[in-house]
C-alpha cells in the first residue's frame, strides 16, 4: 500500500499554515502505511541562502557543537536541530558542505539540499514523525508527504520517503518497480549513486538525471512512463511546483482537489476532507498515463 | 428515521444496526452524516433498508449488498458495490475504480463518471453509468448489463464472456475477443427497461451501440492464439 499526500498553495495567505494542513492530510493516511513516514516541504531561504536538511542516527553527538566545526572549516550556517534532523542554511555551497560532512561527520546523511526543500522522514506512526520534527508549525509554499507501507526494501529511515536526489527535487511512490534494478545500473554508468536499495529512489534519481539533460518536470515525467516498469502513483515536487502521474494500468489510488486557494493530492479522499472549502472543491481522479503539473514560477 | 453521523458514531456501530433491525420494526430508513471518505459504509446489507449518505465515501462502500437501496449524495472510492448480490445503489457523483466489481444481482447507478476497470467479473449485476468510463471495463464480465451513456476506455470488455455492453459514445478501443455486435428489439427493450430503471430520460435505446464476446477464447483453440 502506502500513502500519499500533497498540498499546493496558490492562496499565499495559507502559506503559514502549510504544516499544519500537510501533518492532518498525512495522519489520515496512517493505516495505509504506518511503518514510516516523512515530509518535504518547500520554504525559500529569507537571503537565498542554501539549504540543507541532515539526518543522522545519533543526533545528539553528530549535531553537538556542528555550527563552531563549520565555522573551523570556514563554513558560516546557521544550524536548527529537529530531533534526528538538522537543517543547516548557509551562503556556502551544498558541494562544500558535503565534503565537509564526509570527513568531520561520515556518519550523517544529506535528506535534502536546495534553496527551499527540507526532507524529514523517520520510522514509526506519521502522528510520531509528525510530532517530533514539530511539521505543524512549519510554514512553506508546497510540500509533499509519504506513509509507508514497505514492499520492496528494509523499514528503515533511509527507506523512508521522500528521495531527493537534485536540488530541491523529491519525489514519492505508491506501487513498486519492476526494473528498478537495470535502472540503477544504468544511471550508476551516469555516476549516480544512490544511497539506499529502495525502487523509488531509483525514480527520483532517473527523473533528476533526466532534469539535468535539460527537460522540465512535465517531459520528465512523461519519459518516465516509457522507461519505468511496473505499479506507480508519483507525487513530485520541485523548488516551484508538484507534478502527478500514474503508470498505464493506474492500480495505486489517487484523488486530487483544486479551489482558487490550492491544488491538493491524497491517496484517498480521506486525506482531503479537512482542507478548507473542499466541499466545493474540483474533485477528481487523475487519468492513467498522464502528466499533471502546477507550477507557481509559470502561474505567475 | 435513525441518522448515523460517522463524525461521532463509529461506522462498524452503523453497520452493525442495519443487520441488527429489532422485529417489528418499521423503521427501515438511515441516514448517514459526515462519512468523510470512510471506507466499507453500509457494507453487508441483507435486508431492505434504505439508506442516504449525505456525502462522499471511500473504499467498498454497499459491498455485498442484499436487497437494500443506498444513495450516496457524493462520490465513491473504489470497489463501490462491490459483489452485490440484489438491490439497488445510486451514486450521485463519480466513482473511483472498479465500481460493481463481481457484482451478481441488482442495480448500480452512477451519475457521473466512473474510472478504470468498472463491472470488472461482473456476474449478473446491471450497471448504469451516466457518465464515462475508464479502461478495462467489464473484464471478463460473465453476465448481466452494463450501460454507458458517455464513452469508454481503453480494451472495454476484454475477455468477455456473456455480459452485454451498451455504450453510447465514443469507446476507444475493445479488448480481446470483444466486438461490436448488431442491436436486436430484445437488446433495445432491455436497454430501453434499463434506463427507466435507472431513471434515465430524453435518451433512446437507439442511440447506443451493443458490444459482446466473439467468444473466441472460451476453450483454447490454437488457431485463435492471437486473440489471446
Amino acid at each position: 500500500m502506502c500513502g500519499i499526500v500533497g498540498l499546493f498553495l496558490k492562496d499565499r495567505t495559507l502559506e503559514p499554515r502549510l504544516g499544519d494542513m500537510l501533518s492532518d492530510m498525512l495522519i489520515a493516511m496512517t493505516d495505509r502505511g504506518p511503518d514510516s513516514a516523512g515530509i518535504a516541504i518547500y520554504r525559500p531561504s529569507p537571503e537565498g541562502k542554501t539549504k540543507l536538511t541532515l539526518q543522522s542516527a545519533s543526533p545528539e553527538t553528530d549535531f553537538a557543537d556542528l555550527r563552531g566545526e563549520l565555522l573551523e572549516a570556514g563554513i558560516a550556517a546557521s544550524v536548527t536541530v529537529r530531533s534526528t534532523h538538522a537543517v543547516l542554511e548557509t551562503d556556502a555551497t551544498a558541494e562544500k558542505v558535503r565534503a565537509f560532512l564526509a570527513t568531520h561527520r561520515p556518519a550523517v546523511r544529506v535528506t535534502g539540499t536546495g534553496r527551499s526543500i527540507e526532507l524529514y522522514k523517520e520510522t514509526g506512526l506519521p502522528k510520531d514523525v509528525v510530532e517530533r520534527f514539530g511539521v505543524r508549525g512549519m510554514g512553506g509554499t508546497h510540500g509533499v508527504g509519504h506513509t509507508r507501507m514497505a514492499t520492496e526494501s528494509a523499514v528503515t529511515t533511509l527507506g523512508a520517503h521522500p528521495f531527493s536526489t537534485g536540488a530541491d527535487q523529491c519525489l514519492v511512490h505508491n506501487g513498486s518497480l519492476s526494473n528498478h534494478s537495470n535502472l540503477r545500473r544504468t544511471l550508476a554508468h551516469e555516476g549516480i549513486n544512490l544511497e539506499s536499495q529502495n525502487d523509488s529512489e531509483v525514480a527520483a534519481a532517473y527523473l533528476t538525471a533526466e532534469m539535468a539533460r535539460g527537460k522540465d518536470l512535465g517531459e520528465a515525467l512523461n519519459s518516465a512512463l516509457d522507461d519505468l516498469d511496473g505499479f506507480f502513483t508519483f507525487v513530485v515536487g520541485t523548488q516551484s511546483g508538484f507534478g502527478v502521474v500514474r503508470d498505464p494500468i493506474a492500480c495505486k489510488p489517487a484523488v486530487m482537489a483544486e479551489t482558487d486557494q490550492y491544488v491538493a493530492f491524497g491517496s484517498e479522499y480521506r486525506a482531503l476532507v479537512n482542507l478548507p472549502g473542499i466541499e466545493n472543491a474540483r474533485v477528481w481522479e487523475p487519468e492513467p498515463a498522464t502528466v499533471y503539473f502546477w507550477d507557481h514560477e509559470k502561474a505567475a | 428515521m435513525p441518522v448515523f453521523d460517522l463524525s461521532t458514531t463509529p461506522l462498524r456501530e452503523f453497520n452493525s444496526a442495519l443487520r441488527n433491525i429489532p422485529e417489528g420494526s418499521n423503521d427501515f430508513s438511515f441516514e448517514v452524516l459526515n462519512p468523510r471518505g470512510s471506507h466499507a459504509v453500509a457494507a453487508g446489507i441483507d435486508t431492505p433498508v434504505t439508506v442516504d449518505v449525505q456525502g462522499s465515501v471511500g473504499y467498498y462502500c454497499a459491498g455485498m449488498n442484499d436487497g437494500g437501496i443506498v444513495t450516496v449524495h457524493g462520490s465513491a472510492g473504489p470497489g463501490v458495490a462491490e459483489n452485490m448480490m440484489s438491490g439497488t445503489v445510486v451514486v450521485e457523483g463519480d466513482a473511483s475504480q472498479y465500481a460493481g466489481a463481481t457484482g451478481r444481482g441488482g442495480l448500480l447507478v452512477i451519475r457521473g463518471n466512473a474510472s478504470s476497470r468498472c463491472g470488472i467479473s461482473m456476474k449478473g449485476i446491471d450497471i448504469v453509468v451516466l457518465g464515462n468510463i475508464g479502461h478495462m471495463s467489464a473484464f471478463m464480465g460473465q453476465s448481466g448489463h452494463l450501460v454507458v451513456l458517455g464513452d469508454a476506455g481503453e480494451a472495454l470488455g476484454d475477455s468477455l464472456y456473456e455480459a452485454k455492453l451498451f455504450v453510447r459514445g465514443k469507446v476507444k478501443s475493445l479488448g480481446a475477443d470483444c466486438v461490436e455486435k448488431d442491436m436486436r428489439p430484445e437488446h433495445l427493450a432491455k436497454l430501453a427497461e434499463l434506463l427507466e430503471k435507472a431513471g434515465v430520460s430524453g435518451v433512446r435505446p437507439e442511440e447506443f451501440k451493443r458490444y459482446g464476446s466473439a467468444r473466441k477464447l472460451y476453450n483454447f483453440n490454437i488457431d485463435n492464439a492471437d486473440a489471446y
